[in-house]
This record gives structure tokens, C-alpha cells and sequence, in this order.
């Protein structure tokens, strides 16, 4: 029998894993939500702005928040060259061929940090103190993280409302056509989007290096758990997307503990598709 | 259609010869890479059943690694002939695609949300496999014990690769004429239909779940046959290479490049990203370790963006239009 301390220890962990998660999915949903394309290698963007600090940090010897700002800089540029690269000239293709540029795009990323920083898994130490509430031990890193990842996503809330660009983009999202005949430009839409989208890559890439190692295929790693979570909270849902990052989270921490790390996974991704089958348009879809 | 046939059979004649030329040092090699390129091409026809239909799968690596780790397992712990092995192996992957595949069909789980779902079914045959480490090997992957005296057919192990060769020659073949069973029968109607609209196909009085589930079983038991031969014939199986999302992606990939409505297109898209690879592998060798990836994946995006059709389905369309002057909205699929 496991003691319970450890069960609430592990429910408190995935609290926090899940304000990361969530900052992840919301990034990758916005831009689906707008564009209606799913960046498969969006969580390597991720990966190549947590490269970004890491360098930033250990290379150039920046503080760690400045980098921090760096690689939302640096997401944000990401983002609008994968959309202005990739992604416009296939804008009318068949789905499966935008799913599968982005695709491409995977197997190039992770590759080409292959090949320019090899395989070696490289991480940023953080020495802050670790926080014990009640015999549980909660590391601050992680705290802080999660606070972090709460106020960007606050931020991407007001900007989505109060904004009259946010307000645009949230436009285009209900109806693409409608939107060019009040005078906005679509085009210029999908730019701001991308790049806000890979804006939210670079703050979770910020985030992610403070508490995990960097490497070539950590997109891969993350990668399906956020299409999952996604998907789980109905493609383009904001608010379905933050509540499925938590159920993930704690399904994913819990049964970790009980069982073990990849059976806390597996156990996730059989809830995922269960719950798919029950609720096809995600948790929150209005029935039709 | 004649030439065209002739022109076909000399190809296969030509295939059908190549284990006796005398191919010098190399031959081993290039043996090698042929049979890879039949087995893949066999998994990606096999894809292209499903994938025709709009049904897009990026968990096919879950029936790949079913059928690899069922034979090798039934082999290794059992000591069961790969015959019954992989006739098991392929009997669970059928029931395993039938119960993701029912609920997928009647609860409407179509489009992005499919195409998104059935990759968590390949995760989960990966993370088990990696899980399962007391018998799978977990990430390390697990190798087929050798046969010993018993090698040959009753093992389906060969040190002559030229076995391989015309086993993995004779599935190609055999999943060229499935592809163009189902491409010539009245399911071939009915599927296109309920790939436009289910809810129109249904009005008409198509059987859209008994249809959906017999090309998904069609599809993972051929499949499954796939991952088998890729076991015996690799003698190893490994949770990244044979499941998981990597090569789920691989296979669409493969597919798309070449051309998913044709009957060659799969094969001639596995054969170009094989050769290719392969040509970059030992054109770069061991200096700057994943250039060859990084060039196989801008060349990706590079073909999908200008080459929406893939390969051969752009040349074969455009050929057909040459020939007949048809307008291409009529072309693509006649």
C-alpha cells in the first residue's frame, strides 16, 4: 500500500505539471483555432526555444530571465517564419498535406539540433530551495513555473479580449469569410496568430528548461501528450484545453506513483480515447 | 493499356532476377535495401487502403509493433513457428483495430479528431512495450532467438538474405492485388462516398460502420502481416522503429510523397525515401551525424508543399491528361 502522502504529493506535482501543460496546448490551439491546421511540430519549436535559453544562459551568460524574454523573441519569430514558409502556400491543400508539412518540419527540427548540438541532454540548474507543506515537498522551481505559466496565459486572455487585434483574431476564428468583409486582413491575422502562438512556444520553452534536460527529440516526448490534450478539450477551445491539461496532468502524476511513469502515460491515453469515444468533439463540445 | 503492361511485366522480370546477378561486393547491400523497400511499400499500400478513404491514420505503428512483438514474443517465450506466430499476431491486431476502429465509426470520430486519436493508439503499444521491459526488453528492443539446426522454413529464418528477397517480392505483389481488388469492387463506391459524407452515404443506404470496419481490418491485418516480416526478417524488434508515432508518420509520409490514390504510388514513394536516406547515409557516413535526416525532412516539406498529388500521382495525372485532354477534376481518379 502506498502511503497516502505520497498519492497527495504526486496530485500537488501534477497541479503544476498541468499550468505547463496547459501553456503548451493553448499555444498549439490558438493557432488551430485560427487557422484551422495542426502544427505537429509545435512542441519542437518548444524544444528549439528551450535550446534558445539554454545557450543564451550557459553561452552568452544572459540571467536567466532575460533569456527567458529572449525565447519568447525567438518563438515569436519561429512562429511567423513556420507560417509564412510553410504554411501559406499550403493554406488550400487537403488537410493531410498540412498535417504532414508540419510533419516535416518534426523530422527537420529534430535532426538539425542532431546535428548541430548532438544528442547530449542538456539542462539549466536552478538551485532554489524546495517548499514542504504538511510532509509534502513541493520544488519551487516548479511553483514557479506554474505561476509563470498561469500569468502568460492570463496575458493571452486579456490580449484575446481587450485587444483590438485579440478581438480580430478571435473574429476569424467564428468566421473566416465574414471577417474580410468588416476590413481586417485575414493574411495579416494568421501572421499575428502564428507568431503569438510561437510566443507562447518560447515562454514554455522558458519554463520547461528550468525543469527538465533539453534534447533533440523532446518534441516527440511532449509532443503527442499535447496533441491528446488538445483534441481532449476540442480543437480550438480554450477553456476545454486548460481543464483536459489538468485531468492529463494528474492522471499522468498519480499513476505514475501508483504504477509507474510509462503506465501512468499508457493509463492517460487509453482515458484520452475512451473519452473521445464518449465525448467526440471533446469534453466540452455542445452537443449538436 | 498494353505497352503499358508489357513495360510492367519487364520491370518485374527485372526485379524477379536481380538475388542472381552478379552484383560484386555489394550485392548484400543492395539486397538489402530492396527488401526494405518491398516490406514498406507493402505497410504503406496497406496504409492506403485506409488512407484513401479520408480515413488518415498516424497510428499504424500500433499494428506494425502488434505484429512484430506478438511473433517474436510467441517465438522466443513458446517456441511458436512463426506461422502460427504471426497468424495469431495478426489475428490480435485485427481485434485490437476493430475495437478502436467500432466506436471511432459510430461516434463520429472523423476528420482532425481521427487523424489526432489514432496516434495515442500507437503511443500506448509503445510506452507498453518500453513498459512491459520483463519480456519486450523495453527501449532496448528484443531479438528473435536463433532457430539453431531448426532454420529454414519451419522457423522462417534464412541466413541467405535471397530468401527474403523474393518473400518480401511475393508480399509487395500480394498487397499490389489487394490494393486492386478493393480498387476494382463495389466497397471501393461505397467507401469513396462515405469519405465525402457519412451522413449522405447512409441516406443512400451504404453501411457505413460494416464498411469503415472491414477496410480498418483490412488494413491492420495487413499490417500487421507487415511488421511481422519486418521482425523475421530484422530478427529484432524495438519499440521506436516498429510503434510509436515516428513511424506512423514515416509510413504516411512514404505514401503521401508517392501518391496515396495510386496503386504504385506507395511503393514509389517508400522506394525514394528509402534510397534516399540511404544515399545520404553513405554519402555523409559518420561525419556530421544527422545531416542526412535534416536534408530527408526539408525535402519533405519541399515535395508536400509543390507536389500536393505526390510523385507518381502528379506524373501519372499528368500523362492521363496528355493522353485523354480531359479536364483534371475528371482525371484524378478514373
Amino acid at each position: 500500500m502506498i502511503d497516502p502522502i505520497f498519492i497527495l504529493e504526486a496530485v500537488v506535482n501534477g497541479i503544476l505539471l498541468g499550468g505547463v501543460l496547459a501553456l503548451l496546448a493553448l499555444g498549439l490551439n490558438l493557432i488551430f483555432g485560427v487557422i484551422d491546421i495542426v502544427w505537429i511540430a509545435y512542441v519542437d519549436l518548444v524544444a528549439l526555444c528551450m535550446y534558445a535559453v539554454y545557450f543564451l544562459v550557459t553561452a552568452y551568460g544572459w540571467p536567466l530571465w532575460l533569456a527567458g524574454l529572449g525565447s519568447i523573441a525567438v518563438g515569436a519569430v519561429l512562429g511567423a517564419l513556420v507560417h509564412l514558409l510553410i504554411i501559406t502556400p499550403i493554406l488550400a491543400s487537403p488537410p493531410i498535406n498540412q498535417l504532414l508539412a508540419t510533419g516535416g518540419l518534426l523530422f527537420f527540427i529534430q535532426s538539425a539540433a542532431t546535428l548541430f548540438w548532438s544528442t547530449d541532454h542538456r539542462s539549466i540548474r536552478v538551485s532554489m530551495p524546495t517548499l514542504e507543506v504538511g510532509g509534502i515537498f513541493i520544488s519551487f522551481t516548479r511553483l514557479l513555473a506554474f505561476g509563470l505559466a498561469i500569468a502568460a496565459m492570463i496575458a493571452l486572455y486579456f490580449f484575446l479580449t481587450r485587444t483590438y487585434t485579440g478581438t480580430a483574431i478571435r473574429a476569424v476564428s467564428q468566421d473566416r469569410e465574414a471577417i474580410a468583409l468588416m476590413g481586417a486582413r485575414p493574411q495579416r491575422l494568421y501572421l499575428v496568430t502564428s507568431a503569438v502562438g510561437g510566443a507562447m512556444a518560447g515562454v514554455a520553452g522558458a519554463l520547461l528548461i528550468i525543469q527538465y534536460a533539453v534534447h533533440p527529440y523532446f518534441g516527440a516526448a511532449f509532443g503527442p501528450l499535447t496533441f491528446m490534450i488538445c483534441v481532449l478539450g476540442g480543437l480550438g477551445n480554450m477553456v476545454g484545453a486548460f481543464v483536459a491539461a489538468f485531468i492529463m496532468a494528474q492522471v499522468i502524476s498519480v499513476g505514475g506513483v501508483i504504477v509507474s511513469t510509462e503506465m501512468g502515460y499508457v493509463i492517460a491515453f487509453v482515458i484520452f480515447i475512451v473519452l473521445m469515444f464518449i465525448r467526440p468533439g471533446g469534453i466540452f463540445a455542445r452537443r449538436a | 493499356m498494353t505497352p503499358l503492361r508489357v513495360v510492367g511485366l519487364l520491370a518485374l522480370v527485372a526485379l524477379a532476377v536481380v538475388p542472381v546477378l552478379p552484383l560484386g561486393a555489394a550485392q548484400e547491400y543492395i539486397w538489402h535495401v530492396i527488401i526494405q523497400i518491398f516490406l514498406w511499400s507493402f505497410v504503406g499500400n496497406a496504409w492506403s487502403l485506409m488512407g484513401r478513404f479520408g480515413l488518415v491514420s498516424l497510428g499504424h505503428g500500433a499494428f506494425l509493433g502488434v505484429g512484430a512483438y506478438a511473433t517474436v514474443l510467441f517465438w522466443n517465450f513458446y517456441g511458436m513457428t512463426p506461422w502460427i506466430g504471426g497468424a495469431l499476431a495478426i489475428v490480435i491486431t485485427v481485434i485490437l483495430a476493430l475495437v478502436v476502429a467500432y466506436p471511432c465509426s459510430r461516434f463520429q470520430v472523423v476528420g482532425h479528431y481521427f487523424a489526432l486519436v489514432t496516434p495515442a493508439v500507437g503511443e500506448v503499444i509503445r510506452l507498453l512495450s518500453v513498459a512491459e521491459r520483463d519480456w519486450t526488453g523495453g527501449s532496448l528492443g528484443v531479438t528473435l532467438k536463433t532457430g539453431g539446426t531448426a532454420s529454414g522454413w519451419w522457423t522462417l529464418q534464412f541466413a541467405d538474405k535471397r530468401v527474403f528477397y523474393y518473400v518480401g517480392l511475393v508480399a509487395w505483389l500480394f498487397g499490389l492485388w489487394v490494393w486492386w481488388r478493393v480498387d476494382r469492387s463495389m466497397a471501393r463506391s461505397a467507401m469513396e462516398a462515405i469519405g465525402e459524407d457519412e451522413t449522405a452515404a447512409a441516406s443512400v443506404g451504404i453501411r457505413v460502420t460494416r464498411f469503415k470496419m472491414a477496410i480498418t481490418a483490412l488494413s491492420a491485418a495487413l499490417t500487421a502481416l507487415g511488421g511481422t516480416l519486418l521482425a523475421l526478417y530484422l530478427a529484432y524488434a524495438n519499440p521506436d522503429t516498429l510503434s510509436g508515432i515516428g513511424v506512423s508518420l514515416r509510413i504516411v509520409f512514404a505514401v503521401v510523397l508517392g501518391g496515396m490514390y495510386s496503386l504504385l504510388g506507395p511503393f514509389v514513394g517508400t522506394a525514394l525515401t528509402i534510397a534516399l536516406s540511404e544515399y545520404l547515409r553513405i554519402y555523409f557516413g559518420i561525419h556530421f551525424i544527422g545531416i542526412a535526416e535534416t536534408i530527408y525532412g526539408l525535402l519533405l516539406m519541399i515535395f508536400i508543399i509543390f507536389l500536393p498529388a505526390g510523385i507518381y500521382g502528379s506524373l501519372a495525372e499528368a500523362a492521363r491528361r496528355r493522353l485523354t485532354r480531359s479536364p483534371a477534376g475528371v482525371a484524378v481518379r478514373t
